[in-house]
């Protein structure tokens, strides 16, 4: 596991966009609601790179993201990631 | 285990108001990170416009002012004038900047006021319901086109990047998108560059356009409001970098 | 500079801010106070200051609202168009609570009117033509020395009690050249602006806002602003009377029309009429205990405005019923006459033909 993130799940909106950015599509939608009503993005498997493609486009800033020092980062892929993947 | 990402301190710790999937909340984090990455907190001074972004001082720890609907170029010329060595950002959004507030942002950039301005297009009045905006485009459907906008009846969308990029005044005018995570860094680059414009006390006015999603008064999902500014919302407000 | 000079009215008034420290003035052309926006482009330049010519007066007044909320100085000016122009940027001054001056050189009205003098403002400067409950301190001088006057106890009202303060001129003093005296009096006591944005360097931030979301917390707002006001109403009225003490008739006037009274005032002494003036200087707070004091004793009191009637309201409202108030007066830029006035204050003094 090159990397890994902390999402604050009570603050959460539960918007979805980091579960489709995700490269490697560790995050899904929780089916437990927070204690505002949002059901929150949870991390799922542990292939995370650090990359924080979703720390980039959480609108609320919740998701910290931490990376091993030994394996080289990849440093933002340059595969354009488009947002097709619709995860429910 | 090196932390890569976590929040910068002048984006106060807290939750915000703004629905699940709104660019505010991107904009904000880009404007607080580029005001610490620039060490310029103790001299910089926000203007809130009225709109979604009205209590943007709850979440930006530097000094800010909420002025009148449309009134932040006008308010920032007073500060900045009165102030030379501050940094004054104006944080508007469509509504704001492009329909009430067009006399003064077009005086402001006409006269080269040394000031930032971060305009945020999200192409309906968010705070009021999801009314059309100067910036709503053709055949969409706000809750004052319901029929959707028809150029017959509401005219065009308006690009103010455009418009502004033709006067002298504006020496920076580029328009950018948070649509995914390669177009938000190019956004960060070029908030960060206006900024710097006004650090170096470059003579004139720098504009940062960003096209922003509103998903509840789109009717989409955020992933959907996402894509619909990817594909529908670039032909209409096209992206890059107008001027300087 | 104490020695007397030879200025109009809107060139000593500009002269009179700079004196007082005004750090930025915002101002659009509007006739009959063009003279101020050049002379302050000239001399702020000068002075290092700030001069900017604005797109609107509603741009105007917020550029005012800018500097006002960095701890500065601010003043513009304009004539009654422009001023209704600016009463959304005075309501937001005054939410705020911010200080700030603002000049209007007043014009006949409504609609474009004309660019002859008038009071046709007064309504509009006392009641606030903007929304909400708020108050601005208003002066109403009548002289070109006492317009320079107020201009330096204007800001420190302004910053003393964080509030807007307007002077009333109008196209004649603006006009008027009289020989005055300008001098650089010391300021009062006046309270830090720690409230000020200056950057957060080494403090928490400063917010300046007038929006109260939560519950009441606007009502307690507003209560705060109330109190403000009520000290102002309790310490600084400025009001002016003459030979009321025997007067049966008392003429209530302020700003120019007060000019004219004096003259009729005179005269109708000299023909043995026993006849008084009171004028207000500060039109709000307005002079009520004076006014009503003077009515204690049965007098009839005649208002003399270059309006339809406006501040009459106020002295009835002071008066309370307990003597007759005659309104005489001229709208649209017209100026009444000494003898016009004089007959007027004639007519007042024919016995009725009740009881004797």
């Amino acid at each position: 596991m090159a990397g890994k993130i902390v999402i604050d799940t009570e603050r959460c909106k539960g918007c979805g966009l980091c579960v489709v950015v995700c490269p490697k599509n560790c995050i899904v939608i929780s089916r437990h609601s927070n204690k505002n009503g949002y059901f929150p993005a949870q991390v799922t498997n542990a292939d995370c790179t650090g990359c924080a493609m979703c720390a980039i486009i959480c609108p609320d800033v919740v998701i910290e993201v931490y990376r091993d020092e030994n394996i080289v980062p990849i440093e933002g892929s340059s595969k354009k990631t488009e947002l097709t993947k619709e995860r429910a | 285990m090196k932390t890569v990402f976590t929040r910068t301190p002048t984006l106060k710790d807290c939750p915000t108001h703004y629905c699940p999937g709104c660019g505010h909340g991107i904009a904000h984090r880009l404007i607080a990170e580029t005001i610490d990455e620039l060490g310029i907190r103790g001299r910089t001074i926000g203007i809130a416009p009225v709109g979604c972004a009205v209590l943007a001082y709850n979440y930006l720890d530097v000094d800010m002012v909420e002025v009148a609907h449309g009134r932040p170029p006008a308010v920032a010329t007073g500060m900045k004038r009165t102030n030379p060595d501050k940094i004054i950002f104006s944080y508007q959004g469509d509504g704001d900047l492009a329909a009430i507030g067009t006399a003064e942002i077009i005086h402001a950039a006409h006269r080269g006021e040394q000031i930032t301005v971060i305009f945020i297009n999200n192409a309906v009045f968010g705070m009021t319901g999801g009314q059309m905006a100067p910036t709503t485009v053709l055949g969409q459907v706000t809750a004052t086109t319901p029929q959707g906008r028809q150029t017959t009846s509401e005219g065009y969308p308006l690009q103010v990047s455009e418009l502004l990029a033709l006067l002298p005044g504006a020496i920076y005018v580029e328009r950018c998108s948070v649509y995914n995570p390669a177009q938000i860094r190019k956004t960060k680059k070029a908030i960060k560059h206006a900024f710097e414009l006004q650090v170096s006390g470059a003579q004139g006015l720098s504009l940062v356009e960003v096209l922003s999603p509103c998903p509840v008064y789109w009717r989409m999902t955020p992933v959907k409001a996402m894509e619909w500014i990817e594909n529908e919302m670039t032909k209409v407000f096209p992206l890059g970098r107008l001027k300087g | 500079m104490s020695e007397r000079i030879l200025m109009c009215g809107n060139e000593a008034l500009a002269e009179a801010a700079i004196i007082a420290g005004v750090d930025a003035y915002f101002g659009y052309p509007i006739t009959p106070q063009n003279e101020i926006p050049a002379y302050m482009s000239r001399r702020m330049p000068e002075e290092g200051r700030v001069f900017v010519q604005s797109e609107s007066e509603l741009a105007a007044i917020n550029m005012v609202f800018g500097a006002s909320a960095t701890g500065k100085r601010a003043m513009t000016t304009s004539s009654s168009p422009g001023i209704s122009l600016m009463q959304e940027g005075i309501s937001y001054l005054a939410g705020a609570e911010l200080p700030a001056v603002v000049v209007n050189v007043m014009r006949g009205g409504p609609g474009l009117g004309n660019i002859a003098p008038s009071q046709g403002d007064y309504f509009q400067a006392t009641r606030g033509g903007g929304h909400g409950d708020y108050r601005t301190i208003v002066f109403g001088p009548s002289s070109v020395q006492e317009l320079v006057n107020c201009i330096p106890l204007a800001f420190d009202l302004a910053d003393e009690y964080r509030m807007t303060v307007v002077v009333l001129a109008d196209g004649i003093l603006g006009q008027m050249m009289e020989p005055i005296v300008l001098e650089k009096k010391p300021r009062r006591k006046l309270p830090a602006k720690d409230w000020a944005l200056t950057g957060a360097k080494d403090r928490e931030q400063n917010i300046v806002r007038s929006l109260w979301l939560p519950e009441g917390a606007l009502e307690k707002h507003n209560y705060k602003l109330k109190a403000k006001y009520e000290q102002v109403q309790k310490n600084e009225v400025i009001c002016e009377q003459y030979e009321v003490d025997d007067a049966e008739i008392i003429v209530v006037a302020y700003g120019v029309a007060a000019r004219i009274v004096r003259g009729a005032v005179n005269k109708a002494r000299e023909e043995g009429i026993k006849v008084g003036w009171i004028r207000p200087v500060t039109l709000w707070p307005f002079p009520t205990e004076q006014i009503s004091k003077a009515a204690d004793e049965l007098r009839i009191f005649l208002t003399v405005e270059m309006s339809c009637g406006q501040m009459v309201e106020d002295v009835k409202l002071a008066i309370a019923g307990k003597a007759p108030v005659v309104l005489y007066g001229r709208p649209g830029g017209s100026i009444p006459t000494v003898e016009e006035i004089l007959d007027k204050i004639k007519q007042l003094t024919i016995p009725t033909k009740r009881a004797k």
